[in-house]
């Protein structure tokens, strides 16, 4: 094997943070190499630094024996390497193959067939004529990535693909990524999700805190000595005693029909759901299957309007038509999804953003903000937390994903809410604040609070939920008991095998 | 390789936001001279015309203030709605609605003299802006009509009303067929403020209408509400903060603060109503708005610095013999220069090592393999 990049001495050093501290690494060609790392360790800036979105300031790459200066990602697309970033590059109003022409030569049709048969390849279904602004997080990450397979990469940076992708879809991604590495097509990749690196990585590379800890053969570790090796510490476990099962139904949600205005949503068809005081409730499936459309209505962004119908009731109050405002007047409180430009915004600082959703809770009086009681509000929110942050004047773009996720599930939390809802909440984020987020639901289950988790991660969903219900293309199933059931139970299920009238049901 | 490149400021710097405008004035004071000197006049003697004359004199110091009042007054309003995206550019047009009611008012009581009169003109003129604007807020969220364009045409339809007004309904019948109304009465009109200058009492209201939204704009949780609309609807939409309340707040407040200013102008320095009423105040308040930072203090200075280029233009007109058009350019360049410099508030320009130009140059060399 022969050497693609070698990073000798990298240093990146942030007016507030030594992002990089002295990196070493070398990629060789056609393996696929991991780099790991909690959030804040450093990680998406090194990869920043090989894609030419920043410059170094000490240290020098080297690609393919030779030293370079990358200045630009055009100039490292040039050299041969693609990135698919965490957050998305792709404009909302052009299709999925005018975006992607603008990094690609060719005509639309024969971008078209291109991108077709890349989707057909690698297990990537997506279609090139639907605008970007319809599809869900999962399948604008497969925009993304047959963007930048279509490029013919030599080293492809992945910045946690996973997340977004179901089960199936993952086993896919690494299928695709197996085959681009025969091919002589080096990956990194960027995640903290122990189970992948061991079945999918060459070698893994460990950074916390900036600095290079060491470079391991995964398949030789265990999860629990690498997630040693990452955090410096053991994970804590979250365990737990069963729900009670008589709680007050607080969140109760009945035969809602609704069909959204964007005619690329999912409708929602005669969805059904409860959720008791002291019980998780958690609803599984891929992205894209109706998930988005029922948080909106649970939240109050979208109001139940006919045709839509059905009814939501929430600590017994009918709410279909209520604001936002008004069901947190309820005791509602909601995560959503999205952190930069929905649970928060990009350009105020934390302590505006605590306000946000705050300010009926003692943050303001008579109309007026009151600044003391906001910036405590925010201070203890980043305490309680561990958000790594520069105190509640940093604005929230200067947050990495996963501590601005802590902030806004914190800053929730601490409304103290009788119905708590989840969309995604530990996404990208690392795994002690991940555990430490679980940790915490399951204690407000425990003190009685109704909480609803919208994920795609089965292991979180079988790790802190009393029930689990499935969604698959606008349908939700009955639930099951967490405790009585399996992944591969859940996991048919995700294939629509519930719903009476799909193939995968005709075929079981 | 070029050797500069911008860099992206991964905080926004005060500093930076502070000296946009005072860098924006300067090069608009050098590309200025050089427009003087093209002209043939010699730029100390230009400059000394147009910018420190005006304010040698207490008429020139009331001339400045006299047009800083209702600058300031529209910028204040407009700032509100641009900082939550709200697009009002038709504050002409609105100021041009406050003129023609507070005009009526004062027309209709021609011959009373209750100390009522004007604040009734002050009522009705605001209003008669904000309904102006409201008619932009109506389309825009009933059938979501951009508000760019429609407050922007709306502008000229006032003007239309107000050529056809001043030529039939309220023509003065004594005034020889000229296109105006009759002058108004006494208790129609603002106090003068200094004896030997036009500027009146209604200064008092742009001051007033600046702290108040100071404390809109800083305090209150109706103004974050519409800074969070602005910045990031889905999180307005998330926390439950009506869109189109943001809308019409925006307009409503932009379209009340011209007509608020529209009064001043016909119960100040004209005292009757006829074709030209406002030398674009509705529009150099965009430019004062944004000179000013979107904030209010900032637009305190900008109002000022504007009025400043008005008066000067116009006396530098007589004393040095420049064109008509100065007053018009200097604004042009003031806007074009703020925007460019407005670059360096989220960006800077780092210079490139000579290491880093050599190593790039190789760099390419190794690209093109």
């Amino acid at each position: 094997m022969t050497e693609l990049l070698k990073l000798d001495g990298i240093s990146k050093i942030y007016p507030s943070v030594v992002a990089n501290d002295n990196i070493d690494l070398s990629i060789e060609k056609g393996e696929i190499h991991a780099i790991l790392g909690e959030n804040g360790a450093g990680k998406s800036t090194l990869m920043k630094l090989i894609y030419g979105v920043s410059q170094p300031d000490r240290g020098t790459i080297y690609w393919r024996g030779k030293a370079v200066q990358v200045r630009n990602p055009a100039h490292a697309r040039a050299l041969g390497i693609g990135m698919v970033f965490q957050h998305f590059s792709l404009f909302e109003s052009m299709t999925v193959v005018q975006n992607i022409s603008l990094a690609v030569p060719g005509s639309l049709s024969d971008l078209s067939k291109a991108i077709i048969k890349a989707a057909e390849g690698f297990g990537l279904p997506v279609s090139p004529d639907t605008l970007v602004n319809s599809l869900s997080v999962g399948e604008r990450q497969r925009v993304e990535i047959i963007r930048c397979i279509l490029q013919n990469p030599k080293l492809l940076i992945m910045d946690e693909p996973t997340s977004v992708l179901p089960p199936q879809g993952v086993e896919m991604l690494f299928d695709t990524l197996r085959k681009l590495a025969a091919d002589g097509c080096s990956i990194l990749y960027i995640s903290h999700k122990m189970d992948e690196i061991r079945s999918l990585c060459d070698r893994a590379t460990v950074l916390r805190d900036g600095k290079l800890v060491g470079t391991v053969k995964p398949s030789e570790e265990t999860s629990q000595s690498l997630a040693k090796l990452m955090i410096g510490r053991e994970i804590p476990h979250a365990s737990h005693e069963a729900a009670t099962e008589d709680g007050e139904v607080k969140l109760r949600i009945e035969q809602v029909n609704h069909t959204p205005k964007d005619p690329f949503g999912t409708p929602l068809n005669s969805v059904s759901l409860q959720v008791r005081a002291g019980e998780i409730v958690g609803i599984a499936g891929v992205s894209g299957n109706g998930q988005n459309e029922l948080m909106r209505i649970i939240s109050g962004e979208t109001l139940l309007k006919p045709p839509s119908n059905g009814q939501i009731t929430l600590c017994g109050q009918n709410t279909g038509r209520l604001a936002p405002m008004q069901r947190r007047r309820l005791g509602f409180s909601f995560v959503p999804e999205e952190r930069l430009g929905r649970g928060a915004v990009p350009d105020l600082n934390l302590g505006y953003n605590s306000l946000l959703t705050g300010l009926e809770n003692g943050l303001s009086s008579m109309g007026f903000i009151r600044f003391g009681k906001m910036k405590a509000m925010a201070d203890e929110c980043i305490a309680k937390n561990d958000v790594r942050c520069g105190g509640n004047s940093a604005r929230a773009s200067s947050l990495s994903g996963g501590n601005l996720q802590k902030f806004i599930v914190g800053r929730e939390m601490a409304l103290t809410p009788e119905v708590l809802v989840l969309s995604q909440p530990t996404w990208g984020v690392d795994v002690g604040a991940a555990a430490a987020i679980r940790e915490a639901l399951i204690k407000l289950r425990d003190a009685g609070v109704a909480i609803l988790l919208v994920s795609e991660e089965l292991e979180e969903l079988f790790e802190v939920t009393d029930r689990i219900h499935v969604i698959f293309n606008g349908h939700l199933s009955d639930s099951l008991p967490t405790r009585g059931t399996n992944a591969e139970q859940i996991g048919h299920w995700m294939t629509g095998s519930f719903v009476p009238s799909t193939p995968a049901a005709a075929a079981s | 390789m070029k050797p500069f490149q911008l860099v992206p400021r991964t905080q926004q710097s005060l500093a930076a936001q502070l000296l946009v405008p005072v860098v924006s004035i300067i090069l608009t004071l050098v590309a200025g001279s050089v427009m003087f000197m093209l002209l043939g006049k010699s730029p100390p003697a230009a400059f000394y015309a147009f910018f420190i004359e005006p304010l040698t004199t207490r008429y020139g110091i009331g001339e400045v203030l006299l047009k800083m009042g209702p600058l300031l007054l529209i910028a204040q309003g407009l700032a509100i709605g641009f900082r939550a995206q709200v697009w009002n550019i038709g504050a002409e047009g609105q100021l041009l609605l406050g003129a023609i009611v507070s005009g009526a008012i004062a027309l209709q009581f021609e011959t009373s003299d209750s100390a009522w009169l004007l604040p009734s003109m002050v009522v009705g003129g605001t209003l008669a802006g904000a309904a102006w604007a409201a008619i932009a807020a109506w389309l825009r969220t009933s059938f979501n009509a951009n508000e760019i364009l429609v407050t922007f045409m709306l502008s000229s339809v006032a003007l239309q009303l107000l050529y056809y007004l001043v030529s039939g309904p309220l023509r003065d019948p004594m005034g020889m067929s000229f296109p105006q109304s009759a002058m108004f009465g006494d208790a129609a009109l603002f106090e003068p403020l200094v004896s030997g200058t036009r500027v009146n009492t209604s200064l008092y209201l742009a001051l007033a209408v600046t702290i108040v939204a100071w404390i809109f704009v800083q305090r209150s949780i109706p103004g974050y509400k519409l800074l969070v609309s602005g910045l990031a609807p889905q999180a307005a939409r998330y926390a439950g903060f009506s869109e189109n309340r943001a809308v019409w707040l925006g307009l409503l407040i932009g379209g009340a603060a011209a007509g608020m200013a529209g009064v001043g102008e016909v119960a100040g320095p004209l005292g009757l109503l006829q074709r030209n009423i406002s030398p674009g105040y509705g529009f150099a308040a965009i430019i004062v708005a944004f000179l000013g930072g979107l904030h209010p203090i900032g637009i305190l200075f900008a109002a000022f610095f504007m009025a400043l280029i008005y008066v000067g233009g116009d006396m530098s007109l007589v004393s040095v013999g420049l064109p008509n058009a100065s007053t018009t350019i200097f604004q042009g360049m003031l806007l074009v220069f703020y925007l460019a410099c407005y670059l360096f508030v989220n960006y800077r320009l780092q210079r490139r090592s000579k290491k880093q130009l050599i190593s790039a140059s190789s760099g390419r060399e190794g690209s093109t393999q």
